[in-house]
């Protein structure tokens, strides 16, 4: 294992994060508020209680899936598409690193930045409302799941994506949707059946089901089969990955 | 080379075809001697940086073998790869880094240990030590080449590819460069690279290997080369306009330029003899007067150029 690469990778990500730190906290911190100000305090005074949950504590863990998710794609996809746009992917390649501890730095530090979003926003969300968390240690678990499996899904679309409209168009045509319809700031019970059963099909609302499980124990789904579900995707992810490197696609012709 | 124990890298068999169809690389061979510089001289499109890129683990090959230190570059190439260092032909930077920061990623991505003493020594040696905070794009061009080469030598490789490296670099560059690869020389380094430029080929390296349109034409100890196929030519300016070369004549294979008034002979310098003195004899007796004689020595890049045409 070359833990020297690994670290590399990791430090250097993390420092393309530290030029924009400002932006890094601030940006989150003021659209968090923005959420709990506009539905928290505004909608959320004409709904009543989703399940035994102020609706503005009831939005908390759609809001961090939100951010984990778009940000996990995001960092990670554009950290691998940089250099290889720019061209200074010629040095991961010729370096005596394998997929792993390619992975391990890149989406590494992907993930650990959306958690450190996810975190900020938990901080600013505490402003607002009144938090409550059931199982700390299975909302860890989920963050981490989640981080790591969007982070890797966003190295994916990285390695595919051969320009920057191609690294937009899937976040923002498939996850922010995907985000909105699973549940994040309602709950499918809410929808008449038939969009209950569509929304079903939604993985996204696995996540948030499974996350807001860890927090106020009510999900729409069995937390296990959202767990389960998501290491799933993270294996998939990983698999693809894998497959990406050792065929050389669109890294090494 | 006589013993494969000097070589530290073997090519055989070695082809490219990119996706699109075109073979880039056909069936090279290549054996390099450890400590060497070798200068692989070919025109632009001849496969220099895609054979560079087959050994670095950029590109993959189609077949053949590759093997660098003993190792296959694929079942090994975590210690061929580790060996090597890299200085690509494009000057690609990671704009927003420090210099210092960007060849720390450097060794560190290629498995060693943190050392700021080495950095401080490639630093100081590429003239970079004062420019070592700066944010790589405020960095002139020659200031980038330099960045790329300190960060291809943070890992203190043992085996060194310059793609073109003296492309658009200026006099002080060039100077600190070929300083610097003759001290890597000393350390027992080998140094490919790669030119477009012969007088580079003819100042810095032992060995020249000529390719073009992807294979291998010859390789050549440089003092070799240049006297196996280093032909001279003396140019007689005549007095008087000369219509045919006359029968006397033609043992010598005569060249007569379109006015009449020059006649060029070719000779080998490794020969016997060169026929000069037979030839000024026969041209007295057939009452060819001249006013003038000057002789050149062909260049590496004449050689070159002769070599090129005849592959074609
Ligand atoms: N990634 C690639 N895909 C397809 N063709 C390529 C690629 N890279 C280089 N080539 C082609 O391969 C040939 C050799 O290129 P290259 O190795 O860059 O030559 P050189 O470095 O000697 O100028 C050229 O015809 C070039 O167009
Ligand atoms: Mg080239």
């Amino acid at each position: 294992m070359n833990y020297y690469a690994v670290l590399a990778i990791y430090k250097f990500e993390m420092a393309r994060t530290k030029r924009t730190l400002v932006q890094s906290i601030v940006a989150p911190v003021i659209t968090t508020s923005l959420y709990f100000i506009v539905f928290g305090a505004a909608i959320g005074s004409r709904i009543a209680e989703v399940e035994g949950v102020s609706y503005g504590a009831f939005i908390v863990p759609g809001l961090i899936m939100l951010n984990l998710l778009t940000h996990s794609i995001s960092n990670a996809s554009f950290g691998i598409y940089f250099p290889k746009f720019v061209g200074t992917v010629y040095e991961m390649l010729s370096a005596p690193v394998s997929t792993i501890e390619v992975v391990l730095g890149y989406v590494g530090a992907a993930a650990t930045k959306s958690i450190m979003l996810g975190i900020i926003i938990l901080i600013t969300a505490s402003f607002f409302i009144e938090l409550r968390i059931a199982h700390p240690l299975i909302m860890m678990l989920f963050v981490l799941l989640t981080a790591g499996s969007f982070s890797l899904l966003g190295f994916i679309l990285g390695i595919w994506a051969d320009n920057f409209e191609k690294l937009s168009v899937v976040p923002m045509l498939l996850i922010t949707p995907l985000v909105f319809l699973g549940g994040s700031f309602y709950s499918t019970d809410m929808l008449p059946p038939l969009w209950q059963s569509i929304s079903l099909f939604n993985p996204v609302l696995y996540l948030v089901s499974g996350l807001r499980w860890s927090f106020y124990e009510i999900a729409e789904v069995n937390v296990l089969v959202s767990l389960f579900g998501v290491l799933a995707f993270m294996l998939s992810c990983l698999g693809v990955v894998l497959y990406m490197f050792h065929t050389g696609y669109k890294l090494r012709s | 080379m006589d013993s494969s124990s000097d070589s530290i890298l073997t090519v055989s068999g070695l082809n490219k075809t990119y996706p699109g169809g075109l073979q880039a690389l056909k069936d090279v061979n290549l054996e390099i001697a450890k400590g060497e510089i070798i200068a692989l001289l070919g025109p632009n499109g001849a496969g220099k940086t895609t054979l560079i890129s087959a050994i670095c683990g950029i590109v993959k090959p189609t077949s053949g073998t590759v093997t660098v230190a003993g190792h296959d570059i694929q079942r090994d190439f975590r210690k061929t790869r580790s060996i090597i260092g890299l200085v690509p032909q494009e000057l690609t930077t990671d704009s927003f880094e420090s210099v210092l920061n960007t060849l720390a990623f450097s060794r560190g991505l290629f498995g060693r240990a943190p050392d700021p003493q080495h950095l401080e020594k490639v630093l100081k040696d590429l003239s970079l030590w004062d420019k070592k905070d700066n944010m790589i794009m405020t960095l002139s061009g020659g200031m980038k080449r330099r960045v790329l080469i300190a960060k291809a030598l943070a890992h203190e490789p043992t085996v060194l590819f310059l793609d073109e490296p003296t492309a658009g670099v200026d006099v002080s560059l060039r100077k600190d460069m070929w300083n610097i690869v003759r001290e890597l020389k000393e350390q027992g380094v080998t140094i490919i690279l790669t030119t477009h430029y012969i007088e580079e080929a003819e100042e810095i390296a032992d060995r020249v290997g000529v390719i073009n349109n992807g294979e291998i034409i010859l390789v050549e100890e440089k003092q070799h080369l240049m006297s196996k196929l280093g032909k001279k030519q003396l140019t007689l300016e005549l007095c008087d306009a000369l219509a045919t070369i006359p029968e006397a004549l033609q043992q010598y294979e005569l060249n007569l330029a379109a006015d009449g008034l020059q006649l060029t002979y070719t000779f080998n310098t490794q020969g016997e003899r060169t026929g000069i003195t037979a030839l000024l004899d026969d041209l007295k007796l057939a009452g060819i007067e001249f006013r003038d004689l000057n002789t050149t020595q062909s260049s590496l890049e004449d050689i070159f150029v002769t070599l090129v045409q005849q592959s074609s």
